[in-house]
């Protein structure tokens, strides 16, 4: 089968790799990666358990071949914390205002909320709601979903208060 | 799901991308966002033989004013069509439209070109491009045509690309400043293509309607000119009686589809909704 080479920066680290161009990005991350934080949910786009940042863009990554992320810098769930491990405000707030249940749907929309706080640092809750429309979570509701990237962005916010 | 195998080529330059979708025959496709294409895909509905990926080619992603045009790039994305200044102020229907597609994720990928090039009649650009008059460059081997939006769809994933060819750009004549406008969708959930849906341009001139156009998505094999409706309105304060035929002028030209989303006699009356709707918000926003 025909290889394509690919270089693309992944949470940060310059990765090479040689891939058919019928994979997929989630499978290349999960299986050649081994980066098993992006989940396979619906496989058909709609889900959004696969999300990933892709050049400052959330991307449905079932819905990508890896050969289209050629030179592109990517982060996934596992490159949201500090190098030190030190937690996300984001992963702080899923765990302090309980945004998540069996866990399955909470690396995506992390990774999403990440590009939305980016976008919009102070996002108001209908702002929230519409950010995460693409992702589906069958147990919470959305409720502590959204309180818990309130939480994040207060929590930015103050931190860039205090760095003033 | 894993799609069958297929080369891929990343060409650089527009001239290099027909090329080789001329080489490589029709079993070869254009890969623009490949939101509808690799969903496709992975369900072997789509095997194509080739993918030439349209990403590396900076001239299809623009949005700019040429003359009495605005001009938008076959690659721009919708996400980049909610962002754009230029086309809020000049032409917001298609923010209005864009923000109605599927998700935020589809959004940053997804293109205004291969929304309006796919053939697909679930599509929202198809109906507000024919409702704006726009038109299409349709690039090939032997050069760039321009065809109509209205002339450009035939039925299902069947339209006037040629085999070779590629929508390159669409160009939008300006809409009058004051104009008034309104894209309205009914859908069941987020990201659905719509049970029915109508755009609406209308300018006004004393409280009268001066010119209106119309089209219609997701209620026959392609998108709909709702010609006779706008017709009917034109020179009307749209008061209910003239509303109500326009309403039954549109209704009486979709032939929709059987699905999860409805009965065709449902789709039609949604349709119909859809069109008062979008008059009564247009005229609403016209100055």
């Amino acid at each position: 089968m025909a290889q394509t080479q690919i270089s693309l920066t992944v949470n940060g680290k310059a990765v090479e790799a040689s891939v058919e161009p019928r994979m997929l990005l989630i499978h290349f991350l999960r299986d050649k990666l081994r980066l098993t934080g992006p989940h396979i949910g619906c496989d058909t786009t709609h889900c959004g358990a696969c999300t990933v940042d892709l050049d400052g863009k959330s991307v449905k990554s079932c819905t990508v071949f890896a050969v289209q992320a050629d030179s592109a810098e990517i982060t996934t769930i596992e490159g949201i914390a500090a190098p030190d491990g030190a937690l996300h405000a984001l992963q702080e707030g899923f765990r302090e205002m309980h945004g998540l249940q069996c866990g399955f749907c909470t690396p995506g929309m992390i990774t999403r909320a990440y590009r939305l706080l980016q976008e919009n640092p102070n996002p108001s809750e209908a702002e929230i709601r519409a950010g995460i429309s693409g992702n589906l979570c069958r147990c919470t509701g959305y409720q502590n979903i959204v309180k818990a990237i309130q939480y994040a962005a207060d929590k930015m916010a103050g931190v860039q208060e205090a760095a003033q | 799901m894993i799609p069958g195998t297929f080369s891929y080529h990343r060409p650089k330059s527009v001239q290099e991308a027909v090329s080789l979708l001329g080489q490589l025959g029709e079993d070869a496709r254009p890969l623009a966002g490949g939101h509808s294409l690799i969903p496709m895909m992975k369900l072997r509905l789509a095997v194509p033989s080739d993918l030439v990926d349209l990403a590396g080619i900076a001239d299809l992603r623009r949005i700019s004013q040429e003359g009495g045009d605005i001009v938008i790039g076959a690659m721009t994305t919708q996400h980049e069509v909610i962002a754009s200044d230029l086309l809020g102020e000049k032409i917001p229907i298609l923010r209005e439209t864009a923000l109605l597609i599927a998700d935020p994720q589809v959004r940053y990928v997804g293109t205004i070109g291969g929304n309006a090039a796919n053939g697909d009649p679930g599509n929202d650009m198809p109906a507000v491009m024919m409702a704006l008059g726009a038109s299409y460059d349709l690039t090939g081997g032997s050069g760039t045509r321009s065809v109509a939006a209205r002339e450009f769809y035939r039925g299902i994933y069947d339209t006037a690309l040629g085999a070779g060819e590629m929508l390159t750009a669409i160009r939008i004549p300006m809409p009058a400043s004051g104009h008034g406008f309104a894209y309205e969708k009914l859908k069941r959930k987020v990201g659905d293509y719509a049970t029915a849906a109508a755009a609406v341009i209308l300018t006004l001139s004393g409280g009268k309607v001066a010119t209106c156009a119309s089209g219609l998505t997701n209620v026959a094999d392609r998108p709909l000119f709702a010609e006779e409706a706008a017709a009917i309105v034109t020179g009307s304060t749209l008061d209910d009686a003239t509303v109500e035929k326009a309403v039954a002028a549109a209704e009486a030209i979709t032939s929709p589809a059987s699905d999860r989303r409805g009965t065709p006699q449902y789709r039609t009356k949604v349709a119909g909704v859809m069109v008062a709707r979008a008059l009564a918000r247009a005229k609403s926003r016209a100055a």
